[in-house]
C-alpha cells in the first residue's frame, strides 16, 4: 500500500453544511423499540461513528438511512433528500457497504466493479478509468482479475468499498467495516478508509462495536444503547467525561451498561460468525 | 487519480435526459439498461461456472429416454396425428425449463443472507429492473435446456421443425416461460425466507405444475376438476405454444397468440408482485 501515490485533490471541508440529519427517528418491531427518537446531525466531510453493543440499533439506523427499511416515525435527510419520500434521489447520492459479504464471490473483482459502474449509470467513456482508479486506490490492481472467492477477508472489504465509491457518493455508509478481520487486515482497511476520506472529503457514517476503531477513525462518536444515544462527542470529549486516563472502552462500559449482557441473540451471533467465516 | 474538482466528484447522477424526448423515454431506457445489467451479472456468474447446466441435462434425458420410450410402446395416450414422442418432447422441454426456473429464487435467499441484496436494493436501479434482470437471466438457463432437448430429440428421431421462424419462436417461448417461473420462484423465496423452507415448498409446487398440465398427456383425458386446474396453469400455455412451434404436425390448441398473451400477462403480474415483496426480504 505504501506504493500508492495519491495526490490530495479534494481536501476535506469539515463543518460547512449538514449532510445527514435525523429528527426523532424511530423504528419499532412489534413491542421492541429498536431505534428510539434518534436525533443526529452529521456535517459535510465528517467521519461519524455509531458505536454500541450488539442489538443497540446501529444497523437498523443504517438500513433506514439507506432506504432499505421504512421508519415507524420521525424523519431523516441525507444530502438534502428526505429518506422517506425521495428514496431514489437518496440512493443515487449514497454509497453503502453492508455488514455482511456483499461482493460476489463467483465473479472477478473487476467484474464486481463493472456491474456496479453500470448499475449507477457511469458513462461508458468514464467506466474503465473509474474502475482502474478504484482498484489502485484500494490496492487491488494486482488481483483485479482473480475470482473474489480467492480473496482474503481484507481484500473483499476493500473491494466492497471500491464498488460503492465508483459513483462518487456524497455520503458513505459503512456497517461494521472490519467485523471478522484479523488485526493486520483491519489496520489496512482503516488506512484505506482514512485515505478515502482525506482524498475526497466524503462524509462517512460508520457503525462498529470496536471502540479502538471509533477512536482511530472518527471525528465524532455517538454511543448507542437500547436504541438511544447514550453519549455523543469527539473521542477526546467522551473520554474526558468519564474520567482521567479513561479509554474509549471505559466510556463504552460506562454508557452502555456492559455487565448486563444485552443483545447478541442466537440469530445475531450466527450471523456475525457466518460473516466472520466468510470474510476470514 | 485524475484531477477533479469537488463538484465533479460529487455528481448525483448521470444525465441521459438532455433532450425533451430523452426526458420522456429516459425511465424506460434506464429500466432496460438496468435489467440488462442485472442479467449480465447473472450471465457472467453462469459462464464462470457452467457445471450446473450440464448436470441439468440428466433429467430431460431420463424422461425422454425412459418414460417416453416406454409410453410410446403402449400407445395408451391419444396424441392426434403425431407420435407420443413428438407429442411429449415439447412437454419435456417445458418441464425442464420449469424445474430449472422454479429453484432459481433460492439464490435470492443466499444473497440476502450475505449482503449482496442489500447493496443492490440501496442502488438506484428500480426494483422491477432487478427482478426482470433475474427473470431474463433465467431465460439463459432455460435456453441451455432447450439446446439439450433439441439434441436428445435429434438422437430419438423426433420430427422437429428446423425452420428459422420455428426455432426463434421456441427461443422466445422458452425465455418467457423461464422468466415467468423464475419470478414465481422469487416470490416464493420472498415469502418463505429460509433455504430449508424453500426446498420443501419448491418440491411441493413443481409436481402439481407439471402433472396438472398438458406436458405429457392431453388435457382432454383428465377428469374435469383437473382440467379446470390445467387451464389456469401457465405451464399449459407454454407447452401448447411449444407444441405448435417445435414439432412437425404439432397443434397449438389455444393458438400461439393466446399462449404468448397468457404468458406475457402472467409474467407482468408476477414481476409487479415480486417488486413489492422484494425490498421486504432485507428487513
Amino acid at each position: 500500500m505504501s506504493s500508492l501515490k495519491i495526490e490530495l485533490v479534494n481536501p476535506p471541508r469539515t463543518g460547512v453544511e449538514t449532510v445527514l440529519e435525523t429528527k426523532a427517528l424511530t423504528k419499532r418491531f412489534g413491542t421492541l423499540t429498536a431505534v428510539d427518537q434518534l436525533n443526529i446531525s452529521v456535517r459535510s466531510g465528517e467521519m461519524f461513528g455509531l458505536v454500541g453493543p450488539n442489538g443497540a440499533g446501529k444497523t437498523t439506523v443504517i438500513k433506514m438511512l439507506t432506504t432499505l427499511m421504512a421508519s415507524t416515525s420521525g424523519e431523516a435527510w441525507v444530502a438534502g433528500y428526505d429518506v422517506a419520500h425521495q428514496a431514489s434521489q437518496v440512493r443515487r447520492t449514497i454509497g453503502y457497504v453492508p455488514q455482511s459479504l456483499s461482493a460476489d464471490g463467483s465473479l472477478t473483482g473487476r467484474e464486481n466493479l463493472l456491474i456496479f459502474a453500470k448499475l449507477y449509470h457511469i458513462p461508458r467513456r468514464d467506466r474503465e478509468g473509474r474502475i482502474r482508479d478504484a482498484l489502485s486506490f484500494m490496492g487491488l490492481t494486482d488481483v483485479a482479475d482473480k475470482m473474489v472467492r480467492e480473496y482474503s477477508g481484507g481484500m473483499i472489504r476493500r473491494l466492497e468499498i471500491a464498488q460503492s465509491m465508483l459513483h462518487r457518493p456524497r455520503v458513505f455508509f459503512l456497517d461494521e467495516p472490519t467485523v471478522g478481520l484479523d488485526p493486520i487486515a483491519r489496520r489496512a482497511v482503516w488506512e484505506h478508509i482514512r485515505r478515502f476520506r482525506a482524498n475526497y472529503g466524503t462524509t462517512i457514517l460508520l457503525t462498529t462495536h470496536y471502540m479502538e476503531e471509533a477512536d482511530e477513525l472518527c471525528n465524532r462518536v455517538a454511543i448507542m444503547h437500547l436504541g438511544k444515544i447514550a453519549a455523543i462527542g469527539t473521542p477526546a470529549q467522551l473520554k474526558a467525561s468519564v474520567g482521567d486516563g479513561a479509554t474509549l472502552d471505559d466510556v463504552f462500559v460506562h454508557y452502555s451498561g456492559y455487565e448486563i449482557e444485552l443483545g447478541g441473540n442466537y440469530h445475531e451471533v450466527s450471523r456475525t460468525r457466518h460473516v466472520a467465516r466468510r470474510l476470514g | 487519480m485524475k484531477s477533479q474538482g469537488q463538484d465533479t466528484w460529487h455528481e448525483d447522477s448521470v444525465s441521459l435526459t438532455a433532450t425533451p424526448l430523452g426526458k420522456l423515454f429516459a425511465p424506460i431506457f434506464n429500466f432496460i439498461i438496468d435489467t440488462a445489467t442485472v442479467a449480465e451479472l447473472e450471465a457472467r456468474k453462469l459462464h464462470h461456472d457452467p457445471t450446473e447446466l450440464l448436470t441439468r441435462a440428466v433429467q430431460p434425458a431420463l424422461w425422454l429416454l425412459i418414460f417416453g420410450e416406454v409410453l410410446s410402446q403402449i400407445r395408451a395416450i391419444p396424441t392426434g396425428k403425431i407420435s407420443y414422442m413428438d407429442f411429449m418432447t415439447p412437454g419435456i422441454l417445458a418441464q425442464s425449463v420449469l424445474f430449472i426456473a422454479i429453484f432459481s429464487g433460492i439464490a435470492v435467499i443466499w444473497e440476502r443472507d450475505l449482503g449482496i441484496l442489500h447493496k443492490m436494493l440501496a442502488s438506484p436501479a428500480p426494483r422491477a429492473a432487478l427482478i426482470s434482470g433475474k427473470a431474463l437471466s433465467a431465460g439463459e438457463r432455460g435456453l441451455s435446456q432447450a439446446a439439450i432437448v433439441y439434441l436428445l430429440a435429434l438422437c430419438l428421431a423426433v420430427d422437429i421443425k428446423w425452420s428459422l421462424p420455428a426455432i426463434v419462436g421456441v427461443v422466445f417461448v422458452v425465455i418467457l416461460g423461464s422468466a415467468l417461473f423464475s419470478t414465481f420462484s422469487l416470490i416464493v423465496s420472498c415469502l418463505v425466507r429460509t433455504r430449508e423452507r424453500f426446498m420443501g415448498v419448491g418440491q411441493l409446487l413443481t409436481m402439481p405444475f407439471f402433472f396438472a398440465s398438458n406436458a405429457i398427456y392431453p388435457i382432454s383425458i383428465m377428469p374435469r376438476w383437473l382440467q379446470a386446474i390445467s387451464r389456469v396453469n401457465p405451464l399449459t400455455y407454454e407447452v401448447d405454444a411449444l407444441r405448435g412451434l417445435m414439432v412437425i404436425g404439432g397443434v397449438s390448441v389455444y393458438g400461439i397468440p393466446v399462449d404468448v398473451g397468457v404468458l406475457l400477462a402472467s409474467t407482468a403480474v408476477l414481476v409487479i408482485i415480486a417488486s413489492r415483496l422484494y425490498p421486504r426480504v432485507v428487513v
